[in-house]
């Protein structure tokens, strides 16, 4: 910026001064507004369900029964984005998270697993029912149209995309982690692809505590 | 891992040591063997499946592995899977992968992996299935894949700890 290295007028130094600080005063409404915004729904969980984390889905059970947040209501769970042509993170997290479920013991049960497909071009319900069979532990895996799996990606900040292969097939990129709602729907925390299962165990214990 | 895992960690590593010992099977062809090549099982009407294994290069000069073939699958493709700020991506990989000279490639999950396209039958826990490589120097060498339960991660347990 050859023009400030210049020399300058009394009034064009004033005059930058000014300019720096209402980019800065700008800047810092910006930030305030986001830290807001990501904050309210965290801070108060019984602002209810219109613009919190999580909020209201509908989709579709393998025996084609719908499934809401309501549905959900009463009970702590853990909910997992996918698909079941993902060749490793997702089996990996529900194994995972079924292995879990047993070192819990009595307690494991206090919770649902969850696995929502957002691959509804190949994942159908019935194939649901059957890849979730897999875990030897109840799991419910759930998908939807379009328009159903866009609302639940929003309100749970799941990100997934259709990426076009070389053959005319297409993969989809997404979130990995599992995130944990509470009992009342609201937000409790996430387990990671990489944290260790001691980590993941104490977060499932508090969850159901 | 704190101290008092450690006897867990330690059993733990005992068990996999030796379910991996029961599985280990080798290949070889040419300069190169291939290790312990393993899936997962599949459920009924899961059209894909991934395949993992170890090939190691003796020889002194760069093999590439090109492609694959199965009775089982419409296709064996070549894919590579990595985690992007928690998103997980997989990419079908175009003119073969590496197998570099005096070294290794290593298909493992979280990485490179053989996926099979169009499978024809659900992959059922314990048996062995036939799939045939093809190297750009080696040739071709058919290696059966064993199919293990659906939560393995091959040697490893609870993030990348492999051994």
């Amino acid at each position: 910026m050859p023009d400030f290295e210049q020399p300058t007028g009394r009034s064009g130094l004033s005059r930058l001064r000014w300019a720096i600080w209402i980019v800065v005063g700008v800047a810092a409404l910006v930030g305030l507004a986001i830290l807001y915004d990501r904050a309210r729904p965290l801070s108060d969980p019984a602002s209810g369900y219109a613009n919190a984390f999580g909020g209201p889905f509908t989709l579709t059970a393998p025996d084609g029964s719908t499934v809401t947040e309501k549905t959900l209501a009463g009970k702590p769970y853990a909910i997992f984005f996918g698909f079941t042509r993902c060749p490793d993170v997702c089996p990996t997290s529900l194994a995972r998270m079924a292995r879990l479920r047993k070192q819990l013991g009595a307690d494991g049960m206090k919770f649902n697993i969850i696995f929502v497909s957002v691959d509804p071009g190949h994942d159908k319900p019935a194939d649901l029912g059957n890849y979730v069979a897999l875990f030897g532990t109840p799991i419910m895996g759930l998908t939807g149209t379009e328009a159903q799996l866009a609302q639940i990606k929003k309100g749970y900040g799941v990100y997934s995309a259709k990426v076009p292969q070389p053959g005319g097939d297409y993969t989809i990129d997404h979130t990995a982690a599992i995130t944990l709602m509470t009992a009342k729907g609201a937000f409790s925390g996430t387990i990671d692809h990489q944290e260790s299962d001691t980590v993941a165990l104490e977060k499932l214990k508090r969850l159901i505590a | 891992m704190t101290i008092r895992n450690l006897p867990l960690s330690a059993l733990g590593a005992l068990t996999l040591f030796a379910t991996t010992a029961a599985l280990a099977h080798d290949y070889k062809v040419g300069s190169l063997s291939i290790e312990h090549p393993w899936s997962r099982e599949t459920a009924v009407g899961q059209k894909v499946g991934g395949g993992f294994m170890t090939i190691t290069n003796k020889g002194s000069r760069e093999d590439r592995l090109l492609s694959g073939t199965s009775p089982v699958a419409a296709e064996v493709q070549l894919h590579t899977m990595s985690m992007d700020g928690g998103i997980m991506r997989m990419r079908q990989v175009e003119g073969g992968i590496a197998v570099p000279a005096k070294g290794k490639l290593e298909l493992k999950p979280g990485g490179y992996h053989i996926m099979f396209m169009g499978l024809k039958r659900p992959l059922k826990q314990g048996e062995r299935l036939p799939v045939t490589l093809r190297f750009q120097r080696a040739g071709s060498v058919t290696v059966q894949v064993a199919v293990q339960p659906v939560g393995s991660a091959g040697l490893m347990e609870g993030g990348h700890a492999g051994l």
